[in-house]
């Protein structure tokens, strides 16, 4: 479509004190800023006459914004006190201007200092905090009861629902989290018979991975994929659930969101992460071993039998016992996010988010004070 | 189909022998239709016969399987990237569920468009945005709400104001009317009639609200067996023999409503 545009202008024809203002070419959205430079040029370029006649005559083309524009005028011009009045305008060209009157007086909200907005920033933030904290822990409550619900009539329990939450946890899971801490298995055995060659303790490794793997490392490292895997599905299904009013709709059919949604997947974690957790540790012991054969020079017979003799059933079974702790920190938080998702893809992207980093931050911070326990009492 | 010979540039869109189908399923086939500038064309049919499918074709968001679609005088197959940019500012959407953007508040959705295609200062755009706000009846407060916080009529409302941000041709509505209260509806069909005369917009507008039918659309073209029965004003469809359309059009409700 190549139509030459004319541009819009105007002329101001003088007769005493009189002006007759004929606008020329197309008044439309294209030309905006042109048009937007009219309606502050032309009122100026009046002078002290007191009466206008705006002539649209050779107008070509007109749409709401070109209308909105010949309204402005004329309205500025009748509260300078000029007498304005529409000459030649088609009947199409009134209805437009007509239609385009603003009959209600803009809205100005109101506006508050800086420093006030600040300073109720931080207060909200505090109090946000504290409210979450609050929130978590009558929603664990919450889920403690629904649990005991179901172990009451295991009847009405959706084992459907668990038997698929499992599957993508654990069985979809597994295989990342196995490479990941077999990984870092690798990784820190080569730095540990790095360092410890230098004083000759080159089997002293085994200890070091042993008890690391074990106590910390692949129960951690699981934690932080199930929060950012499964963390993140959770808040992101049930907040687009909440969403689409389909969490209402549970609701008003006498269902409760917490048994039908959340309490598999609490459940499916707690199941899971102890056998990603042993699943973990295994692969994090494989690759220490591989890495402590084929750099450290330290046979797999020696390897395992040193492993025998240092680890016992503590730690191991710390790992374990930490790890359904960690399921309900992440199970909890992430469908808390999820519930407290607003009416918008924007709210919904924040909350998965904020579900992830707090799961990940909780279970750091869970895990320093379980290590500060089993200090406590010589585990 | 409809006898008067209409000529090319009088087409605003111009659709023959439409094939849609999704996998095995054909949902359109074999369907032409015609529409003429500066009308208003409503469009019927039962639900999930593929009225919604046949706007997002001719808006080419679903691939179409055989046929011919042309708008504006351009056959959508051989247009160029930058000829489509050209066709979307010429056109003007109000989808079924609004489709609003949930992120944004009312006033910016409409501004989206302006700030995509226009050279305007934001004074003039937060103008134009209460205006289009004003022209649709919605409150001037409505601007600053966000999606998630309107009623679902208000919702209906503020997508035709984003429809109508860039004052385009012609525009698509899928079932304005629907899930508003009646005088709402009437007002609704009053506001698309009075934006036609004075934008001399066409409007293709998917209902099945009989009122808006009767009292707003100059053509009626009505959707069953895959293809577009019948074209017509009102009388053409009371007269039509097929046996949907006289269903539609004469059964129960639409007699009582006819005569009321
Ligand atoms: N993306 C898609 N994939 C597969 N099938 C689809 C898709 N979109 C629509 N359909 C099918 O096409 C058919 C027509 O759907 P459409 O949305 O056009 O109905 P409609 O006529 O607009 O109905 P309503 O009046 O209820 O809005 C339906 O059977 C629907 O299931
Ligand atoms: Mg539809």
């Amino acid at each position: 479509m190549t139509t030459t545009l004319s541009n819009p202008a105007f002329e101001i024809n003088f007769a005493q004190d009189q002006a007759t203002i004929v606008l020329t070419g197309e008044w439309t959205l294209d030309h905006g800023r042109r048009l937007e430079g009219i309606m502050r040029q032309l009122p100026v370029s009046l002078g002290e006459v007191r009466k206008a006649s705006l002539d649209l005559k050779r107008l070509d083309r007109l749409d709401t914004l070109g209308a909105r524009v010949i309204e402005q005028i004329s309205h500025r011009l009748g509260s300078d006190g000029v007498k304005v009045e529409m000459q030649d305008a088609s009947e199409r060209h009134l209805t437009l201007i007509g239609a385009v009157r603003h009959r209600n007086e803009p809205v100005v909200p109101p506006r508050r200092s800086r420093l006030v907005e600040l300073l109720a920033d931080v207060g909200q933030t505090v109090v946000h905090a504290g409210q979450d904290l609050v929130r978590g822990i009558s929603f664990i409550g919450e889920v403690v009861v629904a649990i005991g619900r179901v172990m009451l009539r295991p009847a009405s329990f959706r084992w459907a629902s668990l038997v698929t939450q499992l599957e993508l946890i654990a069985f979809r899971g597994a295989p990342i989290i196995i490479l990941i801490t077999f990984l870092v298995g690798c990784i820190v055995a080569q730095q540990g018979i790095f360092q410890l060659r230098r004083f000759g303790a080159t089997a002293f490794v085994v200890d070091l991975v042993g008890i690391i793997t074990l106590r910390e490392l692949a129960l951690l490292l699981c934690a932080i994929m199930v929060a950012g895997r499964s963390g993140s599905a959770f808040t992101a299904e049930i907040g687009s659930m909440k969403m689409r009013e389909e969490i209402d709709a549970l609701r008003v059919m006498g269902l409760n969101p917490v048994d039908v949604l959340v309490v598999p997947r609490i459940l499916a974690l707690i199941i899971a992460m102890p056998i990603l957790s042993f699943l973990a540790s295994m692969a994090g012991l494989f690759g220490a071993g591989l890495v402590s054969w084929i750099y450290g020079g330290i046979a797999p017979e020696t390897f395992l039998s040193r492993l025998q003799s240092v680890i016992n059933y503590r730690h191991f079974s710390v790992g374990l016992i930490k790890a359904p702790f960690m399921a309900v920190v992440i199970g909890a938080i992430a469908c808390i996010e999820g519930l407290n998702v607003k009416g918008s893809a924007e709210s919904l992207g924040q909350q998965v988010t904020a579900s992830v980093v707090k799961s990940i931050f909780m279970v750091i911070v869970l895990d320093g004070l379980f290590a500060m326990f089993f200090a406590s009492i010589r585990f | 189909m409809d006898a008067s010979p209409q000529a090319d540039q009088d087409l605003i869109i111009k659709v023959r022998d439409l094939v849609v189908a999704f996998g095995e399923k054909t949902i359109l086939d074999g369907l032409s239709l015609d529409v003429r500038r500066g009308e208003i064309l409503g469009f019927v049919g039962g639900s999930g016969t593929g009225k919604s499918v046949l706007t997002r074709a001719i808006l080419g968001l679903v691939e179409k399987q055989g046929g011919t679609i042309s708008v504006f005088g351009t056959d959508l197959d051989s247009v160029s990237e930058a000829g489509k940019r050209d066709l979307e500012k010429r056109w003007g959407v109000m989808f079924q569920h609004g489709a609003l953007f949930s992120s944004l508040t009312v006033a910016q959705n409409i501004q989206v468009p302006m700030r995509e295609y226009l050279d305007l200062s934001p004074t003039m755009m937060n103008d134009l945005a209460a205006l289009k706000i004003e022209m649709v009846g919605l409150r001037p407060d409505a601007g600053d709400k966000f999606p998630s916080e309107l009623s679902g009529g208000m919702i209906k409302r503020a997508a035709l104001a984003r429809a109508l941000a860039l004052d385009p041709e012609i525009v698509f509505l899928d079932e304005p009317t629907s899930g508003l209260d009646p005088i709402g509806a009437a007002d609704f069909d009053e506001l698309i009639r009075t934006l036609q005369q004075t934008l001399g917009l066409t409007v293709f507008m998917v209902t099945h609200d009989l009122d808006s039918l009767a009292s707003s659309c100059d053509r009626i073209a009505a959707l069953a067996d895959k293809k577009v029965v019948a074209v017509g004003e009102l009388k053409d469809m009371l007269a039509s023999t097929h046996p949907w359309v006289k269903s539609y059009f004469r059964g129960k409700r639409a007699l009582a409503r006819m005569k009321g």
